[in-house]
């Protein structure tokens, strides 16, 4: 019985530990530039991945475009504040869910066209959005600035305070992506898009509408997408159609997702927290040449080779196991202390 | 008025005419079988009748009202459950999981609630205990035995309280001691809960010990009908399967 309150106490616990560990890192652990800029990144990535899983992990639809929304967020919200004159600092950051909507009302019309194919098919289409967005972002010159881009307001907030309104909002930002996550894998709609992951088909045959299902959970993860977008861009300052519909993002979500563990709350958390820091030391060591780019595809070859469910549904499965095995051995030893005790009493009555 | 009525139903795949002008009904309350040699055309009317495949031609009736064409999550809200040939769980999620999927979820307030309401979870957990899968209702569902996976298939389209169950091959592949297990689950549900089967079956014994009328199909059309011993004695029949 004690065991069982004291595991069901351990996951609060352990939230919270994360949560308040989190949000003192920046200010209290590693007050350091290059530590905090890494951390952002993180934060950012893993709101993009968290909101990339909502789809690709629940449903187990691979996209590999979601990258359009990473770009229409972080246009959006570059034009918004162009646009209406916006000045640099909090304000910029209302203009988020904004980011969100454009993405998630973009991502309708993608997803409807698309999410007729299944499989490989889909996979390769959605890949075709990306160019499609980059070719469009590089030719509507009068709109997006072409291949200059647009620049995003200039922040006031000078040195050592550069990263902390970023890391906060992006915190905070991922805090909602999470519990959407959290509440879609606990609900029936979430129950409906796993089951279509497992056998679309036969979920259909039991009253699941795979078509509303998977559009909304493609639209959903999209607002959180083109959220993760605008802080990139607000972030680094400026947008230009590499950046913004940048197929690098794409791999970077779908190895964070497979390492972490698609279809967990976690699993995507865990990945973002492992790749981000690890990309970004590639890029400083090997940016140049994109030597990068060819460890990042044989990292996620190797990912797919020897992690296929991922780290998170790795750990469960063992500890599963171990609990299972701990609890015979537990029977065991209380089997075994039973039918000990007789004999110990008679060899002690023979001792007296 | 039969429950469930197929009328004069063709459908092709390419040069194959998997059913041709077949018409059979299924009378509220009763087991009915559906046997024929391989090839005749049993899945494909199962396929047709689901929602799985379109007719060419013809009409599928329920209750008297055309299901023809509907799309599977239509046709099994209105209340016809079926199970597959090759058994289609969902293997990467747990037992009790599976017996969630069939739940009702037909308003956005339902949707966005927990996955399993505590009634939800009784009648799963009774389900489970009627068909013998109680002990693994944490199990992921692909870890099963094949003959636990048949009784799970069974199992979570009960949740849906279908009013008619389509079983493709139920006794395939299942040892004998599940096989009258099997057949006592069908006619306990038959019995007290008034549910209309269709069976579709190779293993003669379990159909004729079974059904109340066995339907005998053969190149896509329904060649005999009636009681079991009826059709086992009609030459027709025997011709089919033996082709004489």
């Amino acid at each position: 019985m004690k065991t069982v309150q004291l595991s069901r106490l351990l996951r609060p616990i352990a939230l919270l530990t994360l949560v308040v560990f989190v949000g003192i890192f920046p200010v209290v652990i590693a007050p350091n530039d290059t530590f905090n800029t890494i951390a952002v990144f993180t934060l950012i990535g893993a709101i993009a991945v968290v909101g990339w899983n909502i789809f690709s992990g629940y449903s187990g639809y691979i996209s590999l475009g979601h990258s359009v929304f990473y770009g229409i967020g972080a246009y959006t919200f570059g034009l918004a504040s162009v646009d209406w004159h916006i000045p640099g600092g909090w304000e910029p950051f209302l203009l988020l869910p904004l980011a969100g909507l454009v993405a998630g009302i973009v991502a309708l019309p993608l997803g409807w066209i698309s999410l007729r194919t299944r499989r490989h098919t889909f996979i390769v289409i959605s890949i075709a959005w990306v160019f499609i967005f980059q070719l469009l972002a590089y030719n509507m010159r009068g709109f997006t600035g072409g291949s200059n881009g647009v620049f995003m307001p200039l922040t006031p907030w000078i040195a050592p305070y550069v990263d902390l309104p970023f890391y906060y909002v992006a915190f905070a930002v991922l805090i909602v992506a999470v519990f959407v996550s959290w509440w879609i894998r606990h609900s029936k709609y979430g129950l409906g898009l796993l089951a279509i992951r497992d056998d679309e088909d036969r979920a259909l045959g039991l009253g699941v509408k795979a078509g509303p299902f998977k559009l909304s959970a493609y639209v959903i993860s999209a607002v959180f997408v083109g959220m993760a977008g605008a802080i990139y861009v607000y972030y680094i300052g400026s947008v230009y159609p590499e950046i913004g519909f940048n197929p690098v993002v794409d791999l970077t979500m779908a190895i964070m997702g497979f390492l972490g563990g698609m279809g967990t709350v976690a699993g995507p958390l865990v990945g973002a927290l492992l790749v981000t820091p690890f990309q970004q030391w590639l890029d400083l060591q090997f940016g140049g040449q994109g030597v990068n780019l060819m460890i990042y595809g044989a990292l996620f070859l190797m990912i797919l080779l020897l992690l296929p469910r991922g780290i998170v549904p790795s750990l469960q499965e063992r500890w599963r196991t171990w609990r299972v095995g701990h609890q015979t051995k537990l029977a065991d030893r209380i089997r075994a202390t039973n039918q000990e005790k007789p004999a110990v009493m008679a060899e002690r009555r023979g001792e007296g | 008025m039969s429950l469930l009525e197929v009328q004069a139903v063709s459908k092709a795949f390419g040069g194959i005419q998997a059913l041709s002008s077949c018409t059979i009904a299924v009378e509220q309350g009763a087991i009915s079988g559906l046997i024929g040699p391989n090839g005749s055309g049993k899945t494909t009317l199962f396929n047709v009748i689901t929602g799985y495949e379109k007719v060419d031609v013809g009409t599928v009736l329920f209750h008297g009202r055309s299901i023809t064409n509907s799309t599977p999550d239509r046709v099994f809200s209105l209340g016809i459950g079926r199970t597959f040939q090759l058994t289609r769980i969902f293997p990467r999620l747990t037992v009790l999981e599976n017996m969630h999927i069939a739940a009702r979820r037909e308003r956005i307030k339902e949707l966005f609630s927990r996955w399993s309401s505590t009634h939800e979870q009784r009648q799963a957990l009774e389900l489970l205990e009627f068909v013998n899968l109680l002990s693994h209702k944490e199990t992921p569902a692909g870890n099963l035995s094949y003959g636990q996976k048949k009784l799970l298939e069974f199992a979570l389209i009960l949740v849906a309280k279908p009013q008619v169950i389509l079983l493709d091959e139920p006794a395939g592949g299942v040892n004998p001691t599940m096989i009258n297990e099997l057949a006592n689950h069908i006619r306990t549900l038959n019995q007290q809960q008034g549910i209309t089967f269709l069976v579709v079956e190779h293993n003669m014994e379990f159909v004729m010990g079974l059904c109340h009328t066995v339907n005998v199909m053969h190149r896509g059309a329904k060649i005999a009908e009636g009681p079991p011993d009826h059709v086992r004695a009609n030459p027709e029949v025997l011709e089919a399967y033996l082709g004489a």
